[in-house]
């Protein structure tokens, strides 16, 4: 594309207004995590009177942060790897094999990105409540239930991702290993997986971010003992005080893990995006 | 060539030299594809389906706290929770008609600037230049911030009347006294806050469909004297329209049901013109342990979601076969 004059001061201008937006909000939080407590009670400045890295220590024993990130840690640990699992599977049977349902299987699967989480979070509230009485496998308020309804929420696009991954991988891979006897999983274990590699990884990143950040399903299904960051980190507001210097160095701290897993696989996330939308 | 696996592929084993496609069903047994997606089957029936299905019956009865221990027996009520729901005489179909048109300008107005955001900064890195994979990584990053942080930092930015925003704002001279988290303020805050993590999937979705343009159409349009402006209407933007359909469906229907941001920025108050509608029935639902108002509330939501995911996919596929 030749570019005209005009088109490189409005990049110019446009970049510098996009960066802006992004970097101040960034750069807020990183200043006012080493910022003294009574700097966040004052009136905002853009530096901090002292650096301090206090926030960092006390951020530990205001709440139970440490006790919050296990959780997260478990549950996101626990959806990803499950979710990854059952897309592997689910993925190689829809683009290895034709069969009946394969199309309404896809299609359910993907709408069901479509439904309002609050519709059923009563239902499932209910459910796991009745489980639990039932058989007294306890999914209300447990890690194992909130790693269930996790792994559901980016089991869609993890398998719609891995789809379009396996379809680029030639057929005639599997079958030699079929000719040596391998069964189904086998051939997908030592065949299709190893040629997938990128592509699991941007879906397992994609999967622990989307547990990481969930909150609507935290906020009803855990309870003291199973609290995740994301309704942890509320409670640096308290009735006096809202300690905002150890939120913002709570923030970062539960942030970076993401945000660099995110941004080092970013690009095989947008080439199983394109495959998907090009098709 | 004698191996064959399944009787099924008996038949076949003739045509073999005509490519790897045919020979696919030929790989397994019948059941074999069942089995493997059994597991992502259960699942979905278990937290999706089955709830969604339970959804549905419980918004035709009567269950509210007296009945919440023993819910399965909770009374027949038919559509008593949708005339409710639905009375527009009365305060609840006020609330949620109210609910409604303010969900509806929040995600026409946070897709349409994500939108609009994300192309300008797909087209402006276009090109290399130094410093474009760092501006790139940048731009993504609040998108890959969890959601309860991005949004705490804007409400500590928007919060107080002492807070960032208002502190640079009598910098300025724009005055500066504002509550931004109640009353009429509180839907511009909530928009911000919304676009500022929801842009850079835009630009990323926009990104990536840039890529898969061919150069040459360009030289060819320049070769016959469009200007910049007109190749990025008549090319670039057409061109786009697939990846921008699915974006913009997508996006809707994040914005719409969107829960998170709200319920993070002003805690338990949620001023009414931010009052999303999942807030709404959120709050209908387990502040009153309504929950067969709530789910027909639910019902509802769902109910307009899919005419208008159903219109939305007839009027673009009608459009993209038309041109």
């Amino acid at each position: 594309m030749r570019e005209p004059r005009w088109f490189q001061w409005v990049r110019g201008v446009g970049l510098c207004l996009l960066t802006l937006f992004t970097v101040i909000p960034l750069y807020v939080m990183v200043t006012t995590s080493v910022k003294p407590l009574s700097d966040v009670q004052d009136t905002f400045q853009w530096w901090p009177s002292v650096l301090t890295p206090q926030p960092y220590v006390d951020m530990w024993s205001t709440v139970r942060l440490a006790d919050y990130f296990v959780n997260s840690v478990v549950v996101s640990l626990g959806a990803a790897a499950f979710s990854v699992l059952i897309a592997l599977f689910a993925a190689y049977a829809i683009s290895r094999y034709r069969f009946r349902g394969r199309d309404v299987f896809r299609f359910t699967v993907l709408s069901t990105q479509m439904f309002p989480g609050i519709l059923f979070l009563l239902p499932l509230y209910l459910i796991y409540a009745t489980v639990g009485q039932a058989t007294g496998i306890v999914l209300q308020g447990s890690h194992i239930g909130l790693i269930i309804t996790y792994l559901t929420f980016s089991l869609p696009f993890s398998i719609w991702m891995l789809v379009s991954y396996f379809d680029s991988i030639p057929v005639d891979l599997d079958e030699a290993a079929f000719i040596d006897g391998a069964g189904p999983v086998q051939t997908l274990w030592r065949v299709v997986i190893p040629a997938a590699k990128p592509g699991i990884a941007a879906v397992s990143i994609y999967a622990f971010m989307t547990a990481w950040g969930e909150t609507l399903f935290a906020s009803i299904m855990t309870d003291a003992d199973s609290t995740t960051l994301a309704i942890g980190l509320r409670e640096y507001s308290t009735q006096s005080t809202v300690y905002w210097n150890e939120v913002m160095s709570a923030s970062l701290v539960v942030s970076i893990p993401v945000v660099l897993g995110f941004l080092a696989l970013q690009r095989y996330l947008v080439q199983g995006l394109t495959a998907g939308a090009v098709k | 060539m004698t191996v064959t696996s399944t009787p099924r592929a008996a038949p076949t084993s003739g045509a073999e030299p005509n490519g790897s496609r045919r020979r696919r069903p030929r790989l397994s047994k019948r059941s074999v594809p069942y089995l493997l997606l059994a597991p992502a089957l259960f699942f979905e029936l278990l937290v999706h389906i089955v709830p969604m299905l339970g959804g549905l019956w419980m918004s035709f009865l009567r269950l509210n706290q007296f009945f919440l221990r023993e819910w399965m027996s909770a009374p027949f009520t038919g559509l008593a929770n949708y005339r409710f729901a639905l009375d527009f005489d009365g305060a609840a179909g006020v609330e949620l008609l109210q609910s409604f048109g303010v969900t509806a300008a929040f995600s026409v107005i946070t897709v349409g600037v994500s939108w609009v955001l994300g192309l300008a900064a797909a087209l402006f890195l276009q090109r290399s230049f130094p410093g474009r994979t760092l501006l790139r990584g940048l731009f993504l990053v609040p998108y890959a911030l969890p959601i309860y942080t991005s949004v705490m930092i804007w409400k500590f930015m928007l919060d107080r009347s002492d807070g960032m925003v208002n502190a640079t704002l009598s910098d300025l001279g724009l005055g500066g006294e504002r509550f931004w988290l109640l009353g009429n303020n509180a839907f511009l805050s909530l928009t911000i806050t919304a676009v500022w993590r929801l842009w850079p999937f835009a630009f990323l979705a926009l990104m990536a469909g840039l890529q898969s343009i061919p150069t040459d159409i360009y030289d060819a349009a320049a070769v016959d004297g469009a200007g910049l402006w007109q190749q990025i209407r008549t090319i670039t933007v057409p061109m786009l329209s697939p990846v921008s359909q699915v974006l913009i469906l997508v996006l809707f229907l994040w914005t719409f049901n969107d829960f998170n941001v709200p319920y993070l920025l002003f805690d338990q108050a949620v001023p009414s013109s931010a009052n999303l509608i999942s807030i709404h029935i959120y709050q209908n639902s387990f502040l009153t342990w309504n929950f067969g108002l709530g789910s027909a509330m639910s019902t509802l939501l769902l109910l307009f979601l899919l005419v208008i995911t159903a219109g939305y996919l007839m009027l673009t596929s009608r459009r993209s076969r038309n041109a």
